[in-house]
């Protein structure tokens, strides 16, 4: 089940460069956390933070390339929204990173199961390593 | 099962993971505090890990490396950031260069474990946190990926031996 996540990485190197390059950025991250819940304007956006229209244009011209958000245009306003399946890559390493705990976890329970089996071949090796 | 619940924060870029063992908390505190135990399940199958030095002591330092199949080494360190044995141990978990000297510019895991009483033995949360995406990425980037895929594929054959 775990290794079928992993199998679906399919980004390649070049894409997950400018997606780290994008989320580097607190701005930029927090923009992203906005955009998935909801669409935003950029004017609506530049309201939000401490910097200027085009700054926060900027911004979204970054995450854009990095494939995390779309724009459109609505009117005379730039609509952004997020990328759900951009978020999910991020998501994919999380899933790469649990499985390696969920295989110490396994090992760990492998290894308290032989306190129950003293007789076990496999300790006796051990004894004569140590 | 034995692992209960995983939580994946991916804004705040963390893991938690917790497990029910069959084993009290005083027994459990050994596989990690007992450096042959610890290498005994801390690396996969295909890069088992030697830790060479293990001072669980808050500020004490751990270095182990891990040996893939093809001889090549991987080396790590851990910095103690509190112990309160048999209740939960913090530490930074980071690479080294071949001579065991951290790594610059690589990625270093705060990781929080606690081990809580319960009547069939013990609850474990382990908490991994990664300073950025990026950390996390090079975390598991490097060559654990494969060796995880092949832990995965021995588990069912450990567990069947057992």
């Amino acid at each position: 089940m775990v290794v079928e996540k992993l199998d679906r990485r399919e980004l390649d190197d070049e894409e997950v460069d400018r997606l780290f390059g994008a989320l580097a950025d607190a701005t930029r991250r927090d923009i992203v956390a906005r955009v998935l819940r909801e669409e935003h304007s950029v004017s609506a956006l530049a309201r939000r933070y401490e910097m200027s229209f085009a700054a926060v244009q900027k911004h979204v011209a970054v995450l854009e390339r990095a494939a995390l958000v779309h724009k459109r245009r609505r009117g005379r306003e730039q609509m952004v929204s997020g990328d759900v399946e951009a978020i999910r890559a991020a998501a994919r390493y999380l899933d790469a990173y649990e499985a390696i705990w969920r295989g110490r976890v396994d090992r760990i329970v492998d290894l308290l199961a032989q306190d129950a089996r003293p007789d076990d071949p496999r300790d006796a090796q051990d004894e004569q390593h140590d | 099962m034995t692992v209960v619940s995983t939580t994946q924060d991916t804004e705040a870029l963390s893991l938690v993971i917790v497990s029910e063992l069959t084993a009290p908390p005083q027994r459990v505190w050994q596989v990690w505090a007992d450096p042959r135990q610890l290498e005994r399940w801390w690396g996969p199958p295909e890069w088992p890990a030697t830790v060479v030095d293990h001072d669980l002591r808050a500020g004490g330092r751990t270095s182990y490396y891990m040996t893939g199949p093809d001889g090549s080494k991987a080396h790590g360190w851990w910095t103690v950031v509190s112990v309160d044995e048999p209740r939960s141990i913090a530490f930074d978990d980071g690479f080294a260069d071949d001579s065991g000297h951290p790594a610059q510019d690589m990625p270093v895991t705060r990781v929080e474990v606690a081990f809580e009483e319960i009547p069939t033995g013990t609850r474990m949360s382990v908490t991994s946190r990664f300073p950025t995406l990026e950390a996390l990425e090079q975390m598991v980037g490097m060559g654990m990926l494969e060796g995880m895929t092949l832990a995965l594929g021995q588990i069912d054959a450990v567990l069947a031996d057992a």
